[in-house]
């Protein structure tokens, strides 16, 4: 209040510069040109939102696409955790990309917000795997083009672990023969990791939503009752036993396997390059209740937005130029994530680790995509961590956790 | 803009002498002309202002080749202002302070605006956007390809000022239509390798073409046949065309939207949806303005309202708890620095500041790892392998919030008092000591009234900063540990500000709700607004005293 003007005024005039250098700071450095350029609406630059794993691949395939159709494509790199609030706030407002790689359980949320245009795949949705085509439909409509399909299985350290266990007991059994410090690593942290968890959740036989015939989810709790009962006290009695611990987070987990701690680590793809010198087998997840344990599968893909002005352009470039060999072999070898087009997952698969989870994701079930889905993961992670650290009944607490959900779903 | 007010105030400084140590103040005569300081100063102005006016003028076509008719008329009425104030010789005041009333509304005016408009909303999932919109986006996502049709190849072309399309067909025939009329087979077009070269009395698009009417290409629906049932063809990519159908008409005059397979009509609600007689509502929503619900949803529903309260009062505990730690130790340590007998002073007072020198949301993750339970290095090294849940019990992650804070906060205090002790009148304390006063008695009469004077202001800065302390909330704990007897995603450690965060689900794991948000956000805004306006008022008439 008491400042002087002028350093008011230079402050200001400082964040005004600042606010300028951020808005545009995101962006590739050609990105001032669109200022001056855009504008009008008609045929402006193509704008594609990626995260800096899959930036390159894009790259290469919007140079190929631009040569063909002497247009410019602008690959905007922004981070994969702010890319669906911000998809939703500005598509609505016209300032939104024409194209946003995504994962397909935002689905529900993006079409029940109506910032999703659908993609005609035509015949070429043939030539993808059918659970990434799957998992991008809704209600008989495609809306994202696939191009990764990503799902967690069991990571062993042969030389601490011979054998494949087949069963979480023999699992824990055979981690305490190889006498490491961990049994077996499962990122969990004080708020718990319900997606890593959840095949061992399966195993008990309770999924999180009912699923329909044609395999997709309806809104209706399936979690509770008996099933999640015994998966709660299966959770407490491993946390007594100091088996899993919720102090254990991603990076402590990790770290320790890479350090030989465990024979085993529940976790995906993106974890191999920290492991690079092991020599390792990816195997099936353990059941843990006699049912067969199924992770969740997510698919990554790219969306169009619904306000696109260049909806032509857009469609173009990912069913002619993002859904070919070399652009998913592209990103594939950039997030070795396995490719969603099937001639490209074969070529893929010639690499033992790659085909590992791509063996697991076959069994493995789509992540819900409905947006009720949004509701859930708040109170279910949470709800493991207690119960697996004592702090919580796991009966009463697995209750008050699906009444809270059916309580949020319902607002 | 800065450095036209600093100019502009030097070029009237001359005029207008102020300042101490020049001759009293002149009044200038009506007559003279404004800038009569100097020919260069007149010329730096006349320079800025062009400046200024072309960056104006240049914003304002801007924002109308965007359309965005609310920036034109701000920038409008800001360059107008502009130009008046720095031009006119009867608002000298307002040439000091228009570059940041400026500033004030277009950073702070405009957002506690929208904030407020948006809290009387039901802006979130589900109403994302305009009605526009939501019709939109439902027509797009209940156009279904007619199951089991064929996927034609197809060439876009401009017959009579109509665009169209040329299909060929499963015999290999060319057919084309227009929005107007329905595809029928036409004679003497040329084909090569399946896609359609030319066409009698119609002109072919080529790809630039193509892009350059991409918008009424992709809107484009040619009727298959006669009968509309057959659904029309379209296309995404101007290469390969679909016949689809659908399922939903929206009636502009009565504003519903029918579904044409069972003949439900759905007519929109007051909280934007379109609704069916029966109930069942359409996927899509619109923003609509909801009055108070979103206030009456933070104190009235019984999920919020208990969570609400315990949160309200953490937070006042938490904001009043660290002003006062952070304030006592700061000012224990700069006293006891200030005492010139102590050796090493320089050393002491730089490593004290050194906890200021982190940013604050890579200090609080650092003690978020430090105090893990298991693996945190005060439970391992510094306790020896105790196993004190520092962050996952209710009240002692209270207490490693308090202490955290404390870690970060004292060295700013203690910057503040060592300031306020050091530049205290000498004569004071002299006359104090004269007057045969002890130390104990010279400090409390003497130096704690003077010091509270100086640092008080920025103690309720204090106070309104850790009110709204965010980062570290989110980084240290996160809210946790949750509540167990809540049904909503808060916990033990949430302060207003966060729960905003978490109830807006901006991190994914709740369904947005923006509207609650804001007004959670409107409320935070009053409380601290009126602390601060009664504690400046005391502060006023505690100087008055002293």
């Amino acid at each position: 209040m008491r400042r002087s003007i002028p350093a008011v005024a230079a402050t200001l005039g400082l964040a005004l510069t600042l606010a300028a250098c951020s808005g545009g700071g995101a962006d590739t450095p050609e990105a001032t040109t669109s200022a001056t350029a855009g504008g009008g609406g008609g045929s402006g630059d193509l704008v594609v939102w990626v995260d800096e794993t899959r930036q390159a691949a894009v790259e290469e395939a919007a140079s190929a696409f631009e040569e063909e159709n002497d247009v410019r494509v602008e690959v905007v790199l922004k981070n994969f955790e702010d890319i669906r609030a911000d998809f939703l706030a500005q598509v609505p407002t016209g300032e939104g990309p024409d194209i946003t790689v995504g994962a397909h359980d935002w689905l529900g949320e993006l079409t029940q917000n109506g910032v999703v245009a659908p993609i005609e795949l035509g015949d070429r949705s043939g030539d993808f795997e059918q659970v990434a085509v799957e998992a991008f439909t809704q209600d008989g409509q495609v809306y994202g083009l696939p191009y990764a399909i990503e799902n967690i299985a069991l990571i062993r350290n042969t030389a601490l672990a011979p054998a494949a266990p087949a069963t979480w007991d023999e699992a824990v059994a055979a981690g305490q023969a190889a006498g490491t410090p961990y049994p077996v690593l499962i990122q969990t942290g004080t708020e718990g990791d319900p997606y890593t968890y959840y095949p061992l959740q399966t195993s008990f036989g309770a999924p999180v939503f009912a699923q329909n015939e044609d395999g997709s989810y309806s809104p209706e709790l399936a979690m509770g009752g008996e099933p999640g009962h015994a998966f709660a006290q299966w959770l407490q009695a491993q946390g007594q036993a100091g088996v899993l611990k919720t102090d254990v987070t991603y990076d402590i987990a990790v770290e320790a396997f890479k350090n030989g701690e465990s024979p085993f680590i529940i976790g995906g793809p993106w974890m191999l390059e920290q492991f690079e010198g092991l020599d390792l087998s990816i195997d099936p997840i353990p059941s843990a209740g006699g049912q067969p344990a199924q992770p969740f599968v997510g698919v990554q893909g790219f969306y169009v937005s619904a306000q696109s002005e260049n909806a032509l352009l857009a469609n173009d470039f990912l069913v002619n130029f993002i859904a070919t060999d070399e652009a998913q072999l592209a990103l594939y070898e950039a997030g070795n994530r396995p490719p969603a087009l099937t001639s490209a997952a074969e070529t893929a698969s010639e690499d033992p680790i790659t085909a590992g989870f791509a063996a697991v994701g076959a069994d493995a079930v789509p992540m819900p995509s409905i947006p009720e889905m949004g509701s859930v993961w708040a109170f279910w992670g949470v709800t493991e961590a207690n119960i697996l650290s004592g702090a919580a009944e796991p009966v009463a607490a697995w209750d008050k956790m699906v009444a809270d959900i059916q309580g949020a779903m319902g607002s | 803009m800065s450095t036209q007010s600093t100019l502009d105030d030097t070029s009237t400084a001359a005029g207008d002498g102020d300042a101490p140590g020049r001759p009293r103040r002149r009044r200038r005569s009506p007559g003279t002309p404004h800038a009569s300081g100097t020919v260069g100063g007149l010329v730096a102005k006349l320079v800025l202002m062009a400046v200024v006016n072309a960056f104006g003028v240049f914003a304002i076509l801007a924002a109308w080749n965007e359309e965005s008719y609310g920036i034109l008329a701000a920038m409008v009425a800001l360059l107008v202002a502009a130009d008046w104030v720095y031009f006119s010789r009867r608002t000298l005041p307002l040439k000091y302070v228009l570059p940041g009333l400026a500033f004030l509304l277009v950073f702070q005016v405009y957002v506690v605006a929208y904030t407020g408009w948006v809290a009387f909303t039901n802006y979130g999932d589900g109403h994302n956007s305009t009605k526009e919109h939501a019709i939109e986006a439902l027509l797009v996502q209940n156009e279904r390809r007619v199951e089991g049709s064929a996927t034609y190849p197809i060439t876009v072309l401009e017959r009579d000022g109509e665009l169209g399309f040329a299909v060929v067909d499963e015999d290999g025939d060319v057919r084309v239509g227009t929005a107007e009329e329905p595809l029928a087979p036409v004679d003497g077009a040329t084909l090569d390798g399946g896609t359609v070269t030319a066409v009698p009395g119609a002109e072919l698009l080529d790809r630039r073409q193509v892009l350059e009417r991409q918008d009424e290409v992709t809107t484009l629906r040619v009727p298959f046949s006669d009968d509309p049932e057959d659904g029309s063809i379209r296309t995404q990519d101007a290469r390969t065309g679909y016949v689809s159908t659908s399922t939903l008409e929206h009636d502009a005059e009565a504003d519903t939207m029918t579904d044409v397979t069972t003949g439900t009509v759905y007519s929109p609600s007051d909280d934007g949806w379109f609704v069916s007689p029966d109930g069942e509502r359409l996927n899509v929503g619109w923003r609509v303005a909801v009055g108070f619900d979103n206030f009456s949803t933070a104190f009235g529903d019984s999920r919020y309202a208990g969570p609400f309260l315990k949160i309200l009062a953490w937070t006042f505990a938490f904001a009043i708890l660290s002003v006062v730690t952070t304030f006592l130790l700061g000012l224990f340590l700069a006293i006891t620095f200030n005492d010139t007998r102590l050796g090493g002073r320089r050393i002491y007072r730089t490593l004290l500041i050194f906890p200021y020198a982190i940013p604050g949301f890579l200090a609080a993750l650092l003690w978020s790892g430090m105090l893990n339970r298991s693996y945190g290095f005060v439970n391992q090294v510094l306790l020896g392998g105790a196993d004190v849940p520092w962050l996952t019990d209710p009240w002692l992650a209270k207490l490693s919030v308090l202490l955290v804070n404390l870690w970060l906060g004292f060295p700013y205090m203690f910057l503040i008092c060592t300031g306020a002790l050091q530049s205290l009148p000498g004569d004071v304390m002299e006359a104090a000591k004269v007057d045969g006063a002890g130390r104990w008695r010279t400090w409390r009469s003497v130096t704690l009234p003077l010091l509270l004077v100086a640092t008080t202001p920025l103690l309720i800065s204090s106070f309104a900063f850790n009110f709204n302390n965010f980062t570290l909330i989110y980084m240290l704990t996160n809210g946790g540990p949750r509540f167990a007897d809540a049904s909503v995603p808060l916990g033990h450690t949430d302060i207003l500000i966060s729960m905003v965060y978490s109830v807006s689900g901006l991190d994914g794991t709740a369904a947005k709700n923006y509207g609650l948000a804001s007004a959670l956000s409107i409320v935070i805004f009053a409380i601290v607004a009126t602390i601060s306006a009664i504690t400046f008022k005391r502060t006023k008439q505690f100087e008055e005293i002293s």
